[in-house]
């Protein structure tokens, strides 16, 4: 067994377009066209200065999986993320109630 | 292991068309896709579907599955060669390539799936993705954890083979659910392996981003005339101060006690009175006398009344 040293362990903080389009092994143009349909948020003014967030790097790989899995398009991964969160925090508000 | 019929995966018959084969695929698809349900084993069957489909979609491979049966082994190994294998079900679906988004991927990527000896057609490795559900106690107080995973690697003629591989990853404190974690040069090849860290279930408390809740009992006495109470956290047994005349479904924060780190979480306690059961005569005649002098109407703002 390999034990993975602390220093090897980094914690994906924020990314910038081209180091999520890597991430996620797609084109930047793809990545864009999420920020325009509002799939995802990025911090910063101009693509350059995009940072992406945690929570958005998670929404990018979804994007992504959604995308090759189910061959939806962006305007469905859209709704389909949007859907999903809803249906999450129903489900956590519905956990809360006494049962 | 072993061998899955994947008719039966599909719940299609063995006569069945390629358009029926695909229908049943994109429902069973859409249903266990481990980012639209999260459920124990939906990653595990989504996986099995998609494994199931890409072989009897293929004239050619179907026919030699219908003919060798449980002999397809020999052909299987050429499937994992295009597949990122987890053992443990901790794997995401196959990224491999599909001509209907061949689009939107870069194109080292497609470069390097069309080399014949699997060689990198770019200097740039290909970070290798899985996801592993952590238990909350874990990343509440940080913990090294164990995973069984194999990784591509070259064998002596050029050809990517796959090997096992147990990892020991220490999993920092207080990372978020739905973060990743890049462990440097892990996923073969120089690669790096990338980690999906996803909450596991937790029977007591519900985490909500940073903050966790957890339901407290408590005595119609201790709710009454306020009490110190014992109260679970992930990280261990707290003490927390019930206010008197305290409400069923009133939540107490512990302020900076939910997940830690930078932007710690809080712990909140949801406070549910229960009753204890009238099974003696003197319960019950305990019961009456509160009735009787308390003078307590619940109803009374209601209009429902006594």
């Amino acid at each position: 067994m390999r034990l993975a040293d602390h220093d090897q362990i980094e914690i994906i903080e924020t990314l910038t377009l081209g180091e999520l389009s890597h991430f996620c092994h797609v084109r930047t143009d793809w990545v864009v066209s999420l920020v325009d349909y509002g799939v995802l948020d990025p911090l910063g003014g101009h693509a350059s200065d995009w940072r992406f967030t945690p929570p958005n790097v998670l929404r990018a790989r979804k994007a992504r999986r959604l995308t090759h899995d189910l061959g939806l398009n962006l305007a469905g991964v859209a709704l389909v993320l949007d859907l999903i969160e809803e249906r999450d925090a129903l489900a956590r508000k519905l956990a809360q109630l006494p049962h | 292991m072993v061998q899955e019929d994947f008719y039966k995966t599909l719940g299609v018959a063995r006569d069945a068309s390629s358009d029926d084969i695909k229908r049943a695929y994109r429902k069973l698809a859409r249903k266990y896709h481990p980012d639209v349900n999260t459920g124990a084993d939906t990653a595990a069957r989504f996986q099995a579907i998609g494994h199931a489909h890409d072989v009897l979609r293929d004239p050619e491979k179907r026919a030699a599955y219908d003919k060798f049966g449980p002999e397809w082994e020999t052909l299987k190994q050429q499937q994992q060669q295009e597949q990122t294998r987890w053992t443990g079900g901790y794997g995401f679906a196959p990224e491999d390539m599909s001509q209907a988004d061949a689009g939107i991927f870069e194109d080292y990527f497609s470069a390097f799936r069309q080399d014949p000896f699997g060689r990198r057609a770019s200097t740039r490795p290909m970070d290798q993705h899985a996801r592993i559900d952590i238990a909350l106690e874990d990343i509440f107080t940080g913990a090294t954890k164990t995973f069984g995973l194999q990784v591509p690697d070259l064998d002596d003629q050029g050809r990517v083979v796959w090997r096992d591989q147990r990892i020991a990853v220490n999993i920092p404190k207080g990372i978020a659910a739905g973060q990743h974690l890049r462990l440097k040069g892990k996923g073969g090849q120089g690669a790096d392996l990338i980690l999906e860290v996803a909450l596991a279930p937790h029977p007591t408390f519900r985490v909500d981003g940073r903050d966790i809740s957890v339901a407290l009992p408590v005595t119609p006495w201790e709710a009454a005339l306020g009490a110190k109470v014992g109260m679970p956290t992930p990280g261990g047994k707290v003490q927390i101060t019930v206010p008197p005349n305290a409400r069923s479904g009133q939540r107490l924060r512990l302020k900076g006690r939910g997940l830690p780190g930078p932007h710690a979480g809080d712990l909140y306690a949801e406070l549910q009175i229960i009753n204890p059961p009238v099974n003696t005569a003197e319960a019950r005649a305990f019961y009456e006398r509160m009735a009787k002098e308390l003078n307590f109407d619940p109803r009374k703002d209601q209009g429902g009344g006594q």
